[in-house]
């Protein structure tokens, strides 16, 4: 992609972001959402966002992979279970790298 | 009781916003840099991928997009990611607009165009403790953004002596934030019904050769799997 179309995907990647943000605070000040949209919408970020990691996950190399040699499975997991324990961030994604960095040294 | 609180004076203010702000930029410096890195390797030119950071300022979604540059994408199926990645800020958007009444128009527009998971998580805290002071929320923000086009920046200029990033392990990034932001979401049965559902049918679209909208099209009727199952865990006996 060259990087005059490159800078009008960016563009358009704000404008889809932004509508995301402000929408509630700009056009819905005032009035809320029906309670069924907001129901359907608080169930979007968990499936959006399994489905596009799971993939990543389980499919590395673009084929189902569940073996000890899957670093990223096995590191996803850690990091995982933290996060869940934590609730917190940045820690998780650190452990989960640290482990893929270290099993890439150590195990080549 | 609520104090009317008297505005902070302004070097107060920015004091307070550091060191408020502090946490996240520790957190969006290093993930800034892999950001940098990565993007400067899918072959975006350095003005687009400093662009990037200061309009679009999405992590994951930068991440996402990345990828989907590195890989040839079509313009349409990276918008329209970059919007399903980030329709979870519609719920941080509408929790913070009760707190923000009485902003004008312009304020809430700025106030906006930095929402990110973590400044909300912040926002909320702080809001929460009745800590409203506008021109802290305000400079708090654009402290945040400025250590995240930073760690753009550092990104970028290390990006020759990092290789492909795969012994720093720069390629997990984006998996483990998704993984993070997935524990956050994973409250009561029906959103792990959906992010079950939305994996499954992701994995299965995958397995068939369904590429490209596979998985956004597997996250939405995931989310309308998570409805089905609360809808029926509420329903009212008949």
């Amino acid at each position: 992609m060259d990087d005059a179309k490159a800078c009008l995907t960016i563009i358009a990647m704000a404008g889809v972001t932004y509508l995301t943000r402000s929408a509630p605070l700009l056009a819905l000040a005032g009035r809320t959402l029906s309670p069924w949209a907001i129901r359907l919408l608080a169930h979007v970020p968990a499936a959006v966002l399994a489905a596009l990691v799971a993939p990543a996950l389980l499919r590395p190399d673009g084929r189902l992979d569940l073996g000890f040699g899957n670093v990223v499975l096995w590191a996803g997991l850690a990091s995982f279970a933290l996060a869940v324990r934590t609730r917190g961030f940045f820690g998780p994604v650190a452990l989960g790298m640290g482990i893929v960095a270290a099993a890439r040294f150590f195990l080549g | 009781m609520q104090h009317p609180v008297a505005s902070l004076p302004a070097q107060g203010v920015f004091k307070a916003a550091v060191s408020l702000t502090l946490p996240i930029a520790m957190g969006y410096v290093p993930v800034g840099m892999a950001y940098g890195v990565l993007a400067g390797k899918a072959g975006l030119s350095a003005v687009n991928v400093l662009l990037m950071s200061v309009l679009v300022y999405a992590g994951s979604a930068q991440l996402v997009a990345v990828g989907l540059f590195a890989s040839g994408a079509a313009l349409a199926s990276i918008v329209a990611t970059t919007f399903a990645v980030n329709l979870r800020h519609v719920l941080f958007a509408a929790a913070m607009s009760p707190l923000l009444r009485g902003w004008r128009k312009r304020e809430l527009a700025a106030f906006a165009f930095e929402l990110t998971d973590e400044s909300f998580a912040l926002h909320a805290a702080r809001f929460g403790r009745g800590d409203r002071d506008k021109a802290l929320t305000l400079t708090i923000n654009v402290l945040a953004q400025a250590s995240w086009v930073g760690g753009t920046a550092l990104g970028l200029l290390v990006g020759d002596v990092m290789g492909d990033g795969r012994a720093f392990a720069l390629d997990f990034a984006l998996p483990g934030m998704f993984l993070a932001l997935l524990a956050g979401q994973l409250a009561g049965p029906s959103q792990v019904a959906a992010a079950v559902a939305g994996a499954g049918l992701s994995l299965g679209a995958a397995a068939l050769g369904i590429t490209g909208y596979g998985a956004l099209a597997a996250g939405l009727l995931g989310a309308a799997c998570g409805f089905g199952v609360e809808q029926w865990m509420t329903r009212k006996p008949a």
